[in-house]
């Protein structure tokens, strides 16, 4: 029971320390904020999400034809639309790929 | 030691409920340290959580029977496989391995995604507070840590779970049910915290499929114990238990395919919450009709109290799921729809409702006894012919479906092209449909149209790896760039075993029953079985009482099989001991059951000739081959995944 009693100590101080850990080694830092995603890092996200997308849409698109599932005139008529939404994402992401994300609270 | 083990378990407690707490108010306040904290809280929990477990196997393994749930749930004779595996045989040893699983995943979760701060500041706490319902439980209501003056022997362990199935069997189903509490986690996460972009899809694809598939492969390996074990020659009874495990899978198996749709159109945001969360709860629910012995069934050697405290949690489970998700309506909104009834999209969407229509009946076929014993205060229960009916409705259905996904092309798909890619699996299912008529295979309806869709779907898997072969150059190449997809047809051609295995060992099985005295010979469905004596044997755990019984077919000898029954002295228990031979020839089994033995020497022999029976096991293997193809990653896709959510990778490589 001793014994059992003793372990168990040990475990909730390793445990404590563990936890506390973060505020061990940081005691006063710069600054303790949290790094949050500003408008732009969300805009551009959510640019890749779509240019990843058109561009996979199209990758779909010339698999299905060339596996039969798209007709050639099909093919042709979904093509353009594609070919342009990809090219759309991809302007839109290009003037942002100089600016760094917009960030709030730094963090470190 | 039971002290060690009290301790650790109320540390785990400490720290769940702290992830909980102070990760809240972390993620809430934007706290970077205590974020930091509320983590390495959840981390040290699975080290606390496996010390107690690790205290409950040690009394296991030394027969310390001061554990009252110790001396519960094993015996001295009892083998050692057995003594170890009685930590998820007990309602409090199935809490903590619930407990240490789920701190094990989170606690890799949280490691995994450590450089992802933004996506698991919610997410921790959402892990806590799930961990901390079941930490309370261990620590206060249902303890695997009580102990009492240790009697002489141990109560032992009811004689069905004395099996090496019951080693394998609750462990997968816990890596499943405790699984799908990650991509709850995440897609709850992402919903409190407001960002409800792919990233949290990405994080939780692998968690979805793996526990989708321990789910999956927990459930089959249940068939199996039932099959071998309870001796009525089936492997699934729509047994509440059974059904507990089966929803979760249908919500997580309608989940896997809808997030493609969000994945390659953006659309199905709020239906992907609706499913995650449906599978999550449904998972808790299973737990819960599995722990609280509320329902008749083949499992209710788990009797206990723990229901109220279980039916709170899910009711706050379900409305916190609820609530989330509708408040974050506005973020969910699709901003491209669906182009057309006609396509791939489409076929997944028809694909989800079936699956969830079937997930749905089967939850009113388990709760109807519940709820007409809570209105009437009288039990009505809902038998096979409702769920055989049910099955049939949605399960043919999705069947084909699964053929025909295939085959249709994303976004739109025209007359023409269909006409052109459905013609081969269309003539194949024509001819076997004919076939199967032709040698008289038609007298089960269910069974031809089973069987007609599975040449049809088996045809359309054949045909989409050939053509893609063609299109790409080579196989290897093929499935290397799209793991996911080809993946998954190897589990619908797994899928296809499982129905042509199952439809032909029900649908086209015969049973026959006969009192055999030595030496009298009964027939069935072409095989003669002889009887030819009766022995007695004598294991640590047990004593057998079998018979010999030989297996012929056009007078050759195939097999002696051995149909008995073990009597459990310490449990008080009787097992059947089922024989079994597997034909090569048909793929089918002769399955022995000894139902009786008379004073006069005579046995009253059962008999079952279940064709196509191991095709439903096979199919185990390939479902695992083709999750295990599917979970494989994917260098290339990983680069393209890292460059989107690294803040500034774009830039830099831009």
């Amino acid at each position: 029971m001793a014994l059992a009693l003793a372990l168990g100590a040990v475990l909730a101080t390793l445990v404590v320390v563990f936890v506390a850990r973060p505020f061990l080694r940081e005691p006063a830092p710069a600054s303790d904020r949290l790094d949050e995603p500003g408008a732009a890092e969300r805009l551009r996200l959510e640019l890749l999400e779509s240019r990843d997308r058109a561009l996979a849409a199209l990758k779909e698109l010339e698999f299905d034809h060339r596996t039969g599932k798209v007709t050639d005139d099909d093919y042709r008529e979904q093509l353009g639309p594609l070919r342009r939404r990809a090219a759309e994402t991809l302007r839109a992401l290009e003037p942002r790929a100089e600016a760094r994300p917009e960030r709030i609270g730094s963090g470190r | 030691m039971a002290a060690l083990g009290r301790v650790a378990l109320l540390l785990s407690f400490a720290l769940v409920a702290y992830a909980l707490a102070a990760g809240s108010f972390a993620a809430y306040t934007r706290r970077r340290r205590l974020a930091l904290s509320a983590q390495n809280a959840l981390l040290a929990a699975f080290g606390t959580t496996l010390v107690a477990a690790g205290v409950l196997l040690a009394a296991l393994a030394r027969h310390d029977f001061s554990f009252v749930y110790v001396a519960s749930h094993t015996s001295r004779s009892l083998p050692l496989g057995y003594t170890l595996s009685a930590f998820w045989g007990g309602q409090e040893g199935s809490l903590l391995l619930w407990l240490l699983i789920l701190s094990g995943y989170s606690a890799l979760a949280v490691w995994l995604n450590r450089r992802s701060r933004q996506l698991i500041t919610w997410v921790v706490p959402v892990l806590g507070g799930v961990a901390t319902f079941f930490a309370f439980m261990l620590c206060f209501v249902s303890s695997p840590f009580d102990q009492a003056v240790a009697p002489a022997d141990g109560a032992g362990m009811v004689a069905s779970l004395q099996n090496p199935y019951m080693l394998a069997h609750p462990p997968m189903l816990y890596l499943g049910y405790v699984g799908l509490t990650i991509p709850f986690a995440f897609a709850m996460g992402a919903l409190l915290s407001g960002r409800t972009d792919e990233r949290w899809i990405v994080a939780t694809r692998r968690w979805t499929l793996a526990a989708w598939t321990f789910l999956g492969v927990g459930q089959l390996l249940g068939a199996h114990w039932a099959y071998v074990e309870i001796g009525w020659g089936g492997y699934y009874a729509w047994d509440p238990v059974e059904n507990a495990a089966l929803m979760p899978w249908l919500a997580a198996t309608a989940f896997l395919h809808s997030v493609m749709i969000q994945e390659k159109r953006g659309m199905l945001k709020v239906w992907n919450m609706v499913l995650v969360a449906l599978a999550f709860n449904l998972s808790i629910l299973g737990t819960f009709l599995t722990r609280s012995g509320v329902v008749n069934s083949i499992h209710s050697f788990s009797q206990s109290s723990i229901g109220g405290w279980f039916l709170g949690f899910i009711v706050v489970c379900v409305l916190f799921s609820v609530a989330i998700i509708y408040l974050r309506l506005p973020l969910l909104r699709a901003r491209t729809k669906l182009e057309s009834l006609v396509s791939r999209e489409a076929t997944f969407l028809y694909n989800n409702l079936l699956l969830v229509a079937l997930a749905l009946t089967i939850l009113w076929g388990v709760m109807y006894p519940l709820l007409t014993q809570a209105v009437n205060g009288e039990t009505r229960s809902v038998s096979k012919p409702y769920y055989d009916f049910f099955l049939h409705s949605f399960g043919l259905p999705l069947l084909l479906l699964m053929g025909i996904g295939p085959l249709v092309a994303w976004r739109r798909a025209s007359l023409r092209a269909l006409g052109k890619t459905f013609v081969i699996p269309a003539v194949t299912a024509l001819v076997t449909g004919v076939a199967l008529i032709a040698v008289g295979l038609g007298s089960s309806t269910p069974g031809l149209l089973a069987y007609t869709f599975s040449a049809f779907v088996l045809a359309s898997i054949v045909l989409e790896f050939v053509r893609g072969t063609r299109a790409t150059g080579s196989l290897r190449r093929l499935v290397a760039k799209n793991r996911r997809r080809y993946g998954g047809y190897v589990v619908h051609a797994s899928v296809l075993l499982l129905a042509i295995g199952v439809a032909g060992s029900s649908a086209y099985q015969t049973i026959r029953e006969s009192g055999l005295k030595p030496g009298q010979s009964m027939e069935v469905a072409g095989y003669t079985l002889t009887y030819r004596s009766l022995e007695n044997t004598q294991q640590s755990n047990s004593q057998t009482t079998s018979a010999t019984v030989d297996v012929y077919r056009g007078g050759s000898h195939l097999s002696t099989l051995h149909p008995g029954k073990s009597f459990f002295p310490v449990e008080q228990d009787f097992g059947n001991d089922v024989a079994i031979y597997h034909d090569p020839r048909n793929l089918g089994d002769v399955f022995t059951i000894a139902d009786q033995f008379d004073k006069n020497g005579t046995l009253f022999l059962k008999v079952l000739v279940k064709p196509l029976v191991n095709l439903v096991w096979a199919a185990g293997f390939l479902f695992v081959f083709g999750s295990l193809v599917a979970l494989w990653p994917d260098a290339v896709e990983q680069r393209r995944l890292a460059e989107r959510y690294e803040p500034g990778a774009a830039v830099a490589r831009g």
